[in-house]
């Protein structure tokens, strides 16, 4: 042990009785659960350069076998009219081609007057938006009053800034009332943030632009509105495989949100039939 | 895909932006600002990677009002300019740099009007007339054609209704909309915006 000690590596772990003590594994634990305590010290991928390298095993990943199919796959909207904002989402969670949920919850309930949606990878949105959570909580706490919409999707662009290239897959909306009015911001995991009047976000949400586009204008009633969101998801779920499940849709009004129906597309394809066949009886 | 063009007067400066806000191949949004105004005779107009363009305009715009604050003058247009190439400079030699390309439009009492060109490389150069993205490569020629030291406000917008004109006609891309702004002695405004509909009109 005296070269040990002349080369000065005598504390080096591999130079240790037991490598694995219980202190090695609390520390290493520490190391992989710190974000436990502070959600921003969220460990990178475990590489160099992720940024660079994180696309490179990607792309590889037919030839390595290495390849993480993320959860994926969705179709959600929103959309900004007369009586507020409506959002509507599917509730199916796939990974690769394997279906994992039908019953997931897409919209994540900030509080009593902001709803935000999932669509990207379910891990990254779901822990996000439960860090979005707390520091809308603390903002109330802190300021004695409700955190704009505008002000929560900040704090979301910036936390997606931050991570940008390392690997996140996000894109949300975020929904609310303020005293500004109604709101309506997407934010993804570029880093961008714009409002709107209107969004769709997911691999369904090019079927359900079709539909919401065709059908929307500004003066919707209440009722118009809830089932024009629910038929544009409804659509998404007939024609893209990766949406389906329940089709949930929420409803903002001056006085908070309201779940307005939660409903198996499956029977919507049924009545919706039901309804055609009837028109083509007539 | 997107583009800015800009164009510089005897005594002012005329930026064009589209209006688009694209991601993969859906159009989010068609009425999305990419020309801030930084200060009173300032403008700053931005495109590039998404998130970045956000991110480091409003990054360098609250420093330049910073400035403002802690000095109790504005930074000339070219100061701003120049403030601008730097941090860019800096962060495309850093682990997370910003791809974005933007002028720099302002106009300073006593050395006139500014109009600095700056890409997602830090390049940085004072121009009569510029374009980015793939619009300008139409605009260009347009621009050589019918600039003249002289240009008023009122010919430059016409050069700018031509480029768009041309842009509409030849590039794939459906860029619909144009917001316009102008940088002068009095100030900086915003001009009619051009569009499809008002070319037709």
């Amino acid at each position: 042990m005296a070269l040990a000690e002349i080369c000065k590596i005598s504390n080096a772990p591999y130079m240790r009785p037991n490598a694995w003590s219980s202190a090695d594994v609390e520390e290493e634990q520490k190391g992989l659960m710190c974000n436990l305590a502070n959600p921003y010290t969220l460990a990178a991928p475990p590489f160099e350069n992720p940024l660079h390298n994180l696309n490179q095993i990607q792309a590889n990943g037919d030839k390595t076998g290495v390849k993480i199919n993320f959860d994926h796959g969705t179709t959600t909207l929103g959309f900004k009219f007369k009586g507020g904002v409506l959002l509507a989402v599917d509730s199916r969670a796939t990974g690769g081609s394997y279906i994992g949920s039908q019953s997931m919850k897409k919209i994540v309930e900030i509080n009593q007057f902001m709803l935000g949606t999932l669509a990207g990878g379910a891990a990254d949105c779901v822990y996000w938006d439960r860090v979005l959570s707390k520091e809308c909580r603390l903002h109330e706490l802190r300021n004695k009053e409700r955190i704009s919409v505008a002000a929560a999707s900040k704090i979301m662009a910036n936390i997606a800034h931050e991570y940008k290239g390392m690997g996140l897959s996000m894109g949300m909306m975020l929904a609310g009332y303020d005293k500004r009015g109604p709101g309506l911001y997407y934010v993804d995991s570029e880093g961008s943030r714009t409002p709107g009047n209107l969004f769709s976000v997911g691999s369904g949400s090019l079927y359900a632009y079709g539909v919401l586009d065709s059908g929307y204008h500004w003066d919707l009633e209440d009722k118009e509105a809830q089932e024009l969101g629910r038929r544009a998801i409804y659509h998404a779920t007939f024609r893209d495989a990766y949406s389906g499940g329940i089709i949930r849709v929420y409803h903002i009004k001056e006085d908070g949100w309201v779940n307005i129906s939660n409903t198996d597309c499956m029977e919507l394809h049924y009545m919706y039939q039901e309804q055609l066949k009837q028109q083509a009886a007539k | 895909m997107e583009t800015l063009l800009g164009i510089k007067g005897p005594d002012f400066v005329m930026l064009a932006a589209d209006t688009t806000h694209a991601r993969s191949i859906i159009v989010m949004k068609e009425d999305q600002n990419k020309i801030h105004k930084v200060s009173d005779s300032l403008l700053i107009s931005t495109v590039g990677e998404s998130g970045d363009t956000e991110q480091f305009t409003e990054f360098i715009s609250k420093n330049i009002a910073l400035y403002k604050m802690r000095n109790g003058y504005d930074l000339s247009p070219r100061e701003s300019a120049h403030f601008t190439r730097k941090n860019l400079a800096e962060y495309l030699r850093s682990r997370t740099p910003y791809q974005v390309f933007m002028f720099v439009a302002g106009y300073d009492p006593n050395a006139g009007p500014e109009l600095t060109f700056i890409d997602y490389l830090a390049n940085a150069l004072p121009v009569n007339y510029a374009g980015h993205g793939y619009g300008a490569i139409f605009a260009s020629s347009i621009y050589d054609r019918y600039w003249h030291p002289n240009i008023t406000q009122a010919e430059a917008y016409d050069v700018f209704k031509k480029c768009i004109a041309e842009i509409q006609k030849r590039l794939v891309v459906n860029l619909k909309n144009f917001t316009v702004a102008v940088v002068d002695k009095d100030g900086v405004r915003d001009l009619e915006p051009i569009s499809a509909a008002s070319l037709a009109a």
